[in-house]
Parts: C-alpha cells; structure tokens; sequence
C-alpha cells in the first residue's frame, strides 16, 4: 500500500536535479562536474520510475533502462577524455582547460 | 504519520545531504563517495515505487561499475583538492542571478505542489511490484530496436575510450 504520493517523488527528482545543476556550476574539478552530470540522469531516471507507477505503465522503466546503458556508454568515454586531458594539460581544473588546440 | 512516508522521507534526507555533500567536498573521492549515497538512497526508493529490476540494476551497474570507473580515475590520476573558482566577470553578472532565479523558481514550484498535493492517480492502489518477465517482454518485444542499437552504441563506446586513453607514441 503506498502512502506516498507520487508528487513527492517529483519533487524530490527536481531539487536532486536542481543540486546537479548547482555542482555542475560551481565545482571547477573536471571530474566532479562529471558525477554532477550522473546525479542530474539519476534525478530524471527517478523521475521517470515515479510516473511509470503514476501510470501504472511499464514504459518509463525500459526508459531508465536505456538513460543507465547511455550514461555508462558515456562515463567510459568521458573518463578517457579526462585521462587525455590530464595527460596533456597536468591539471584536473577546467578553467585551465579553454584551448581547443594546444 | 506510516511506514511508507517516513521510509521515503529518511531516503529522501539521505539523497539530498548525499547531494549536498557532493557540493560541499573539496577532494574529488569524497563526492564519489556522495554521490554512491544518493544512488543507494534512489535504489531503495525504486523499491518503494515496486521496481525491484530497476534497483537492482542501478546498484550494480551506477553504483557498481559506473562508480568505480570514476574512483578508479580519481585514484588514477591523484587527483587532491580542487582549487576555488576565481569568480569571473561572466558567473557574476550572469551566472549569479541566473542561478538565484533557478532556485526561487525551485522554491516556488516546492511551495505550490506541497499545498496543492495533486493526489497522482494509481497511487493509492497497493503496490505490485512490476514483475522483471513483463518488463522484459517489453523490452524485447517493442523496444527490441532502441535495445539492439544500444550494443551498437556500447560497441562504439569501448572503441572510443580505447582510442583516447591509448597514449600517442
């Protein structure tokens, strides 16, 4: 028996969103501007469960299914653009990261 | 006050002070560490909303592999204690206002939806846990070509970050 409404569920994706785009904003570690990224998918996949059970339909689910396959697709070339970048420039701060071209 | 309400309401303290300190910590491994305690917070919620296959898949796969691919660089890389921005002209005149508006806006979405309450349909039927066969069905039967091109899509991921980590001679 849920005693949860779903907006609650909502609300709850949408200030996790709202604090992934704040971190996304102000940290200046290429690294944690990339899990500010992952939090902002979790906020949407949450969102997403919420209105598969408001609707009692089973599509929102395969939906976070493939938002978790494309963000691990992601996190892997991601990471590697950090390794390069970190090779190249010795610094993990992307405001010494504003050349395209070396 | 029941169960349901205050378990989702512990879960949902622990992801957003997990969030929070993903904001507030200065060394890169903390915020991974915060960012696995927002993901197991949402997995228990998945489970609160009955879908169990979802948890599961996003305690191993997010909090699992995903994660351990970003400890796994930060460990790589020795990364230390991130330097503070050096507010700019652009994140003052720009950024600042821009990000208070977000938040009042956030706030007064809060506001309202606390009080109207929209009592969202199907939510007061009990809870079935979706089982794992009928999602499956689903995912093979009318999702069967989304399904297929994201192999293809990993496929080319693996390739990718083969050939931007391999290191130029």
């Amino acid at each position: 028996m849920s005693a949860v409404p779903i907006s609650y569920f909502l609300v709850l994706s949408g200030v996790l969103f709202g604090l992934g785009v704040v971190a996304f904003v102000f940290k200046r570690n290429i690294i944690t501007i990339f899990m500010a990224i992952e939090l902002m998918l979790n906020a949407v996949n949450l969102a997403f469960v919420a209105f598969a059970r408001a609707h009692n339909q089973l599509d929102g689910l395969v939906f976070v299914f493939f938002v978790i396959v494309v963000a691990a697709a992601e996190a892997a070339v991601g990471l590697a653009i950090v390794i390069t970048l970190a090779q190249n420039r010795e610094s993990l701060n992307v405001e010494r990261v504003n050349l395209l071209k070396f | 006050m029941n169960l349901p309400l205050i378990l989702f309401f512990v879960f949902a303290l622990i992801a957003v002070v997990g969030a929070l300190l993903l904001i507030l910590a200065r060394e890169p491994i903390h915020s991974a560490l915060a960012l696995i305690l927002v993901m197991v917070a949402l997995a228990a919620l998945y489970l609160m909303l009955g879908a169990e296959f979802i948890a599961a898949v996003q305690i191993i796969v997010y909090a699992g592999a995903i994660m351990v691919l970003f400890v796994f660089v930060i460990m790589l890389l020795n990364a230390g204690v991130e330097e503070r921005t050096d507010w700019s002209k652009m994140a003052k005149f720009a950024g600042l206002p821009l990000g208070i508006f977000f938040l009042l806006e956030l706030a007064h979405w809060l506001a309202r939806s606390a009080v109207g309450a929209t009592p969202a349909s199907g939510s007061s039927g009990p809870i079935t846990a979706v089982s794992t066969r009928e999602l499956c069905v689903q995912l093979f039967r009318t999702y069967l070509f989304p399904y297929e091109a994201t192999s293809i899509l990993i496929l080319i991921a693996i390739l990718g970050a083969m050939v931007l980590a391999r290191r130029e001679e």
